[in-house]
């Protein structure tokens, strides 16, 4: 066997399975894909640590921004920072917007681009070679978040059981939320002391 | 007038199809935790759904692992292939008595149909419901379904947890009688990564997971190490673990396997024994019951769970050759008193060359 292959894809399978025609699709796939290298993706994960380190430091200047959020307005703001959130996370994670992030438990491997968006580890179904059952060419997602949550201080959060994805949550701001429960709990912490 | 005759264990006297008394300590009123709360080695099949609308076909199906098996698998569309639903096999085969465990995969409907689902399942007397992934659409026959995976199995391990002990549903909402149900899993410590499995069970257990069943076994040294880390993690004590196996009817099978089921490890020591044998099929079965003799002698192994995929019939051989059962008799279906009582009025009406009419047997009667 030699080392190259083509590379076989879900939707090479599709497109030899479907009927002779002139057109056919490239991409044709159960779950959409949104990108054909996983390049970028996989940077992230080997850069996990890093990673942490910097998400724990934004996510702090941002809830030190709170009283700004606030004073403009959380809703007049969230069409800017979804806009930003939303290419920059899409870039670095190939991130689905489900409004809910757990990247910080799934060792910077985005769990919503596995073709069943598990949340809670892999299936059976990884190849011996690694790769996800349904994507013959895309490294399994949890493989990766395995790898990755190695590398991080509080990797181990992959081992907590994730709730199911809220779906009335998708295309929202995971940072504003992240940032509003956090100032709330602050505040209640601030106002139990007090009394 | 016909003696009925003795109950069996595991039965429920006053009929068959009734769920068993309350036991201290069992979640459910079934067979399956019985019998493996008593440290019994348990024995588990699947069903090969049929594509049909006869309830006759499950029945036939269901008659091969008479008194061979402990419960009996009723599968969720496996392959994302479409077959008879597994909540109406599970219908069907608590009617006769036979104590099936529902599959429920997470592929094809939402929280709100799996939790309906749930509970119909429980009214109609389901004990043992396995909480999977299941394959993607791409694997089946319908490759343009959409695939729903509203929830994992870890969720739903949790969701039907949650209804059982917590009387309500995922929205908080309260429950009037809850489902006393086994809850189960499946594991595949076959596939990568390798390390992870362990813990991955870990967390089923921690999601609610009772007993799981696992993917096919053929490689037993790989098995015995993930073993050895379950133990370690004491995981063995607060669960159940079944072994997954069955018998591969030729070497062109298990390569077609290998190479086309994900999620499926067959060593290439186990096809080269298949290819050099005479007769393959009987080799395959050979094969089978030399694994089940090697995971039963494991620490921390509960029972099997013969998978035998179109060569139903040699289930009970299996299960016989290899020994597992140690004498012991599982629950096997039996006419009743009743049963007997229709049957022989049946013969007489069709066979015996009688005329009676309704009026004659009144007069009869009141004499």
């Amino acid at each position: 066997m030699s080392e190259r292959h083509p590379t076989v894809t879900q939707a090479t399978r599709v497109r030899q399975a479907a009927p002779k025609s002139d057109y056919k699709p490239a991409d044709v796939s159960p779950q959409r894909r949104v990108q054909r290298s996983y390049a970028v993706r996989l940077w992230s994960v080997r850069h996990s640590r890093f990673l942490e380190w910097f998400y724990e430091r934004f996510a702090s200047v941002f809830l030190m921004l709170h009283p700004l959020w606030k004073a403009i307005g959380y809703s007049r703001v969230e069409t800017p920072v979804k806009f930003v959130e939303k290419r920059v996370k899409g870039l670095m994670f190939d991130c689905r917007m489900c409004g809910q992030c757990i990247l910080s438990s799934t060792g910077m491997s985005c769990p919503m681009n596995c073709p069943k968006q598990l949340r809670n580890g892999p299936c059976g179904g990884v190849r011996a070679n690694g790769n996800c059952e349904v994507e013959p060419d895309m490294p399994c997602v949890w493989v990766k978040a395995w790898e990755g949550s190695r590398n991080m201080v509080h990797g181990d959060a992959i081992l907590n059981v994730q709730n199911p994805v809220d779906q009335s949550l998708r295309e929202t701001s995971a940072w504003l939320r992240v940032t509003a429960r956090a100032a709330a709990e602050r505040e209640n912490a601030k106002s139990s002391e007090a009394a | 007038m016909i003696e009925p005759r003795p109950p069996q264990t595991d039965e429920n006297p006053a009929g068959i199809h009734l769920p068993l008394d309350p036991l201290p300590g069992h979640s459910s009123r079934g067979r399956l935790e019985r019998v493996l709360r008593r440290g019994e080695f348990a024995v588990t099949a699947e069903l090969n759904p049929p594509d049909s609308a006869d309830p006759e076909d499950v029945y036939e199906r269901a008659r091969v692992f008479d008194g061979w098996v402990d419960a009996i698998n009723a599968v969720d569309a496996s392959g994302a292939n479409c077959h008879m639903s597994s909540v109406g096999i599970c219908a069907l085969l608590t009617r006769m008595g036979y104590a099936p465990v529902y599959q429920i995969s997470c592929r094809d409907r939402n929280r709100i149909a799996i939790q309906g689902d749930v509970l119909g399942a429980a009214a109609m007397g389901v004990a043992n419901i396995l909480c999977l992934t299941g394959d993607g659409v791409q694997a089946g026959d319908q490759p343009g379904a959409k695939p729903v995976f509203d929830l994992d199995c870890m969720s739903l391990l949790e969701a039907v947890r949650t209804m059982r002990d917590e009387r309500k549903f995922l929205s908080g909402r309260k429950l009037t009688t809850p489902p006393s149900v086994f809850l189960g899993a499946a594991i595949n410590p076959f596939a990568p990564p390798y390390d992870f499995r362990p813990l991955r069970l870990a967390k089923k257990i921690a999601a609610g997971a009772q007993f799981v069943q696992s993917q096919y076994c053929f490689d037993v040294p790989m098995f015995r190490d993930y073993m050895k880390r379950v133990r370690d993690l004491g995981l063995t004590e607060k669960c159940f673990v079944l072994c997954g196996v069955g018998p591969l009817a030729s070497a062109k099978t298990a390569r077609w396997i290998r190479s086309n089921v994900p999620g499926i490890h067959i060593p290439d020591p186990v096809i080269a024994r298949l290819e050099g044998a005479a007769d393959q099929k009987a080799e395959g079965k050979r094969l089978c019951i030399d694994i089940i003799n090697e995971v039963k002698e494991i620490e921390g192994v509960s029972g099997i769970h013969v998978m035998a995929y179109r060569q139903e019939e040699y289930v009970a051989e299996i299960v016989h050759e290899s020994g597992v059962l140690k004498g012991r008799k599982p629950w096997k279906r039996e006419a009743r008193a009743d049963d007997a009582m229709v049957a022989e009025r049946l013969g007489h009406i069709l066979h015996d060359d009688t005329t009676e009419r309704p009026q004659e047997i009144v007069k009869a009667a009141a004499h």
